[in-house]
């Protein structure tokens, strides 16, 4: 019973690292692309597919220690 | 449409009966019986066991999933692109423009010159992969591409076509001296050698983790807030999960376009860096 109550402990405290980290960092990808379409807006398109691609890819890292955590609750 | 409600009210049906049938033999552990529950419609089930020499070779339903994407696309496609005049009308139309959106800024700016060798390549793992997300959101399918196999199989074969354009382009001994730059001091080249192989293959492995990753998520999320009206117990509970579910279910299907598109893009960039090196 306690190696459940440490695993869902666990599970609990990797979430708030992988979320805090992800959502930083799609932030910071998210203020500069507006500020340089702001600042250029014939450059959209190309900015916003490098966006995409690189949200994704840091989402990506992301979801890996989420994928992390649920191996903890579940086993 | 009435038979759709059917379905779809079995299916739900199956779902509350399925919860109870387990919460019968666990009166008090409460929350194991939800994660059962959860587990039990995220993970794999098998629908005719089959073992062959040990291994175990079950049809399960992401294998029905599999069969069902290669089918629709392999009986559709060909349909769709028959029509002969040139003006394109229709569901031609519709997929002439993801051709081309995906030939113009993916493939070619990546890829140059070899870009016709390679684009049946990527426009095949393109159409594979987004119709096995969306079959996901179909009342009774499931995602195939939320298995882990399929995904790193999925990722594999993008490493494979990148080792063997590498070789075929370079030579073998070419292949493994482009790993390392070529003003980099004597004593640190097994050093960069390493990590450079370290990098290359920890690069395919997170491609097959990110698309499982977000499938799984997706469906986890959704079944997560399912169970919210079974931790409660009581039915006015249901109209809030409901809309919630709604959301994320539209949600899901724009992280299932999404994924697709990065994964093409992503085998695009990889290939593009093994064949015209840039350092």
């Amino acid at each position: 019973m306690w190696e459940r109550a440490f695993a869902f402990l666990a599970a609990g405290i990797g979430a708030i690292g992988s979320v805090i980290g992800g959502a930083y960092g799609i932030s910071l990808i998210a203020k500069s692309s507006v500020e340089n379409i702001a600042r250029q807006p014939e450059s959209a398109n190309d900015i916003r597919g490098v966006m995409i691609i690189t949200a994704a890819m840091i989402e990506g890292v992301a979801l890996l220690a989420l994928i992390i955590c649920f191996l903890l609750v579940f086993k | 449409m009435n038979e759709l409600l059917l379905r779809l009210g079995h299916s739900v049906g199956h779902k509350v009966l399925g919860f109870y049938a387990q919460s019968e033999h666990g009166i008090g552990r409460g929350n194991p019986d939800i994660q059962d529950y959860i587990m039990h419609h995220v993970k794999d089930q098998v629908v005719i066991p089959f073992h062959l020499l040990g291994i175990d070779l079950s049809i399960t339903k992401h294998v029905i999933m599999l069969w069902l994407a290669a089918m629709v696309l392999m009986i559709s496609l060909p349909l769709i692109v028959r029509s002969k005049s040139l003006i394109p009308r229709g569901p031609i139309n519709f997929v002439e423009w993801i051709i081309v959106f995906l030939k113009e800024n993916v493939i070619e700016p990546y890829l140059g010159r070899d870009a016709n060798r390679y684009a049946p390549y990527f426009l095949t793992a393109f159409f594979f992969v987004i119709t096995c997300n969306l079959l996901g959101l179909v009342p009774m399918g499931s995602t195939a591409t939320g298995d882990i196999s399929v995904t790193i199989a999925l990722a594999l074969f993008t490493m494979f076509l990148v080792q063997y354009s590498a070789i075929k382009q370079n030579g073998v001994v070419g292949y493994l001296k482009s790993f390392v730059p070529s003003n980099v001091p004597q004593i640190m080249v097994p050093i960069i050698f390493i990590v450079e192989v370290m990098s290359m293959l920890t690069k395919h492995f997170a491609l097959a983790i990110r698309l499982f990753a977000n499938m799984v998520a997706g469906h986890l999320v959704i079944f997560t807030i399912l169970s919210l009206i079974f931790m409660f117990k009581n039915f006015l509970v249901s109209p809030f999960p409901v809309f919630g579910i709604i959301f994320i279910s539209l949600l899901e299907i724009l992280i299932a376009l999404i994924q697709a598109y990065i994964f093409t893009v992503l085998s695009a960039v990889f290939l593009g860096l093994a064949i015209r090196p840039n350092h």
